[in-house]
């Protein structure tokens, strides 16, 4: 398993009410789990619970193997690939810059950045020699949206950590990207946690949907048991597709 | 002049890095720089001629203190100013925090710290001309002397070059800005 959960709980200090409670899933290679539930159940929480933006109060998170507690946080991200929705791409940057970044922070030699940068670009369906010098604004949301997707893999970490990555985007653009991130998942093998509130994304990107209602798992299968299931929390999600 | 505005960058462009990322220092240090902006520069002299005398070393003291403030807010602004996401990116993708100050939050706050710098500059042009009052010299003299005798050549002698070098200055730091700082075109 590239990432294992066990029991993870996590409370603000001094607050007594947990934001996570109790949490156990793991993630193989090729896998995409969902989290999926409302705003406020606990699912970005556990995103940054798993690449320590936030320390568990209780618990155990594994990536391939290591405990993440016996890890330095920053090399432990950069074993974990990292998406979120406002993409978060340097703006002083070009293109070809945030990308390229982290190869350069571990000291790459220039020309192997240089074919990194190309390989991920054209990975997220970018024309390089058009998009390497662009700056980010000077990109759609859907282009941006693939630059971060492309910076996240530019170290081929074994796990993606993905925060509604396509939330803001217009329903085509988003369509378009959700499937071309369902072809990249399973071609590259790659474990995935993706965090959504739209249930249609979790049916359409997850090979397993896990629901988190109160900072509680109130079911993890796949996504035809979820469909079948029978569980009041599912139902309602099911209502609203 | 220089000397000053060296130190103050030297002094200001820590403490501001230090209270953008501390928030519990913010008040205190921005209060601080506060107060010593607010009392007027020959008042300033006055309370410290008692510490270091009459002299050069007065003057320095006074112009440092009131270069920190300009410089110290600028690049707290300019530091907190960088959007959320982009620092949460920065963080989540595996930077350290030096990394994250160097290639992330300096480059994008370097507007408003250069900002910081050409105001503290200007102001301290200013008031180096004053400080001649205190026996600092500098072109501040050939005023103090004009007014005393009452020769407009010689406070024109003064003023000029005095208004001259806040104005090229000023120029100078704005070039260099125009070529250190990343805007978005």
């Amino acid at each position: 398993m590239v990432l294992e959960v066990k029991d993870l709980r996590y409370h603000l200090p001094g607050n007594g009410r947990p934001l996570v409670d109790g949490i156990s899933f793991s993630v193989g290679a090729g896998e995409t789990l969902v989290l999926l539930g409302r705003s406020g159940a606990g699912k970005t929480t556990t995103l940054k619970l798993v690449n320590r933006l936030l320390e568990p109060s209780s618990g155990d998170v594994r990536v391939s193997g290591t405990p993440a507690h016996a890890v330095e946080p920053t090399e432990l991200r950069r074993r974990i690939g990292y998406v979120i929705q406002e993409i978060g791409l340097f703006p002083h940057f070009t293109v070809a810059a945030n990308v390229g970044l982290l190869p350069r922070l571990a000291q790459w030699p220039r020309d192997r950045i240089d074919a990194r940068v190309r390989e991920l670009l054209a990975l997220v369906g970018l024309d390089a020699v058009e998009f390497a010098a662009r700056f980010p604004h000077q990109l759609s949301g859907g282009q941006r949206q693939r630059v971060g997707v492309a910076r996240a893999l530019a170290l081929d970490p074994p796990l993606l950590l993905l925060d509604e990555p396509f939330g803001a985007l217009d329903p085509i653009t988003r369509l378009e990207l959700q499937r071309e991130f369902r072809a990249l998942a399973t071609k590259l093998g790659k474990a995935a946690l993706f965090v959504t509130h739209d249930v249609r994304e979790g049916l359409l990107l997850g090979t397993r949907i896990a629901l988190l209602d109160g900072g509680r798992l109130a079911f993890l299968g796949t996504p035809d048991d979820f469909r079948a299931s029978s569980l009041p929390e599912v139902r309602k999600f099911m209502e609203a597709a | 002049m220089a000397i000053s505005t060296g130190l103050a960058l030297l002094f200001g462009f820590p403490l501001g890095v230090l209270v953008a990322h501390h928030p519990a220092w913010r008040r205190p240090v921005l209060g601080l720089a506060n107060v010593f902006q607010t009392i007027p520069s020959l008042a300033l002299f006055g309370l410290l001629i008692p510490v270091f005398g009459i002299g050069a070393w007065t003057a320095v003291t006074a112009l440092v203190v009131y270069g920190l403030l300009p410089i110290v807010r600028n690049t707290y602004t300019g530091i907190a100013g960088v959007d959320a996401a982009v620092r949460e990116a920065g963080r989540g993708m595996g930077m350290t925090d030096g990394e994250l100050l160097r290639l992330v939050e300096l480059p994008l706050a370097a507007g408003f710290i250069l900002a910081g710098v050409r105001i503290a500059t200007v102001v301290s042009v200013g008031i180096a001309t004053i400080a001649a009052a205190i026996g600092a010299g500098g072109l501040g003299v050939y005023i103090f002397r004009g007014v005393a005798t009452v020769d407009n050549t010689l406070i024109l002698a003064g003023a000029i070059p005095a208004a001259l070098l806040a104005l090229l200055a000023d120029a100078l730091l704005g070039l260099v800005e125009r070529r250190l700082v990343w805007r978005q075109r």
